[in-house]
């Protein structure tokens, strides 16, 4: 099955950008459906992303952030060709995860 | 007797009284610590339904204002289910960014441990169920700094 994870990692001045979109539909457990039941929450609620098993970034995410999750940022170090590992798991218990390759 | 019963008794007392300090510390003081290291989910942040109770359970504390906190969020966001929202700060030693929209029905939507090394500017896509203040909330040097904006929403983002 194709990746849930879309990474684009690219180095520049010794600071690596990184840009992630994740499909995922982030219910937020406030939202009806068309008749009228509540949809149960559903939402991604850790994401992280590492580089030679150090964490660069680290997110706790609640149902308030918008389906097919969005995240840019960017740190220092990080080389053309090093393996960028991005790893999500949502409140159903649900995971995935990557590696991107940094360019 | 008398005095030895009254020491004794004082002894279990003070006892109590630790055992009590202590477990006051566990509440108050795991929950931030536990946020800032960023292992633990913070369930009870996430649960809070204003956004003072929801940082004070993150971070057990309140920010001041910062203006060395730039929050850039839209002035009208047409879709409520989508509002591109990003912070960056001129502060040194951030450890931790959260985003907060003070109208919703879980007014914690986000918050980012920042580790040393990276930079402390990040853009995410949130949900608004109306026309709200989005607060971010930067953690720096172990103090915290806040920034806020009223976006107005046309149309709300979480079922409203």
């Amino acid at each position: 099955m194709a990746s849930t994870i879309r990474v684009r990692a690219t180095s520049k001045d010794d600071i690596t950008e990184v840009q992630a979109l994740i499909q995922h539909p982030m219910d937020s457990g406030f939202v009806k459906d068309s008749k009228g039941e509540i949809i149960p929450p559903h939402f991604i609620q850790k994401l992280t992303f590492e580089l030679d098993g150090k964490t660069v970034f680290a997110a706790d995410w609640g149902g308030g952030i918008s389906k097919d999750p969005y995240i840019k940022f960017s740190f220092k170090g990080g080389k053309k060709g090093d393996e960028l590992k991005v790893s999500w798991s949502d409140n159903k218990g649900a995971s995935d995860q990557t590696t991107a390759k940094i360019g | 007797m008398t005095t030895n019963n009254h020491q004794f008794s004082r002894r279990l007392i003070l006892q109590g009284a630790g055992a009590v300090a202590l477990i006051g510390l566990g509440n108050f003081g795991l929950a931030p610590a536990l946020a800032a290291a960023n292992d633990k989910y913070p369930e009870e942040a996430f649960k809070a339904k204003n956004e003072a109770d929801a940082i004070k359970a993150l971070y057990g504390k309140a920010p001041e204002a910062s203006d060395k906190v730039k929050l850039d969020a839209p002035e009208i966001a047409e879709n409520g289910a989508v509002v591109p929202v990003s912070v960056s700060t001129s502060l040194s030693d951030v450890t931790s960014i959260s985003f907060l929209v003070a109208e919703n029905p879980v007014a914690l939507v986000a918050s980012y441990k920042i580790p040393a090394g990276t930079m402390p500017a990040i853009a995410n896509r949130i949900k608004m169920a109306k026309t709200s203040n989005v607060i971010v909330v930067v953690e720096a040097g172990g103090k915290l700094y806040s920034a806020a904006k009223e976006v107005k929403v046309t149309v709300g983002g979480c079922g409203g």
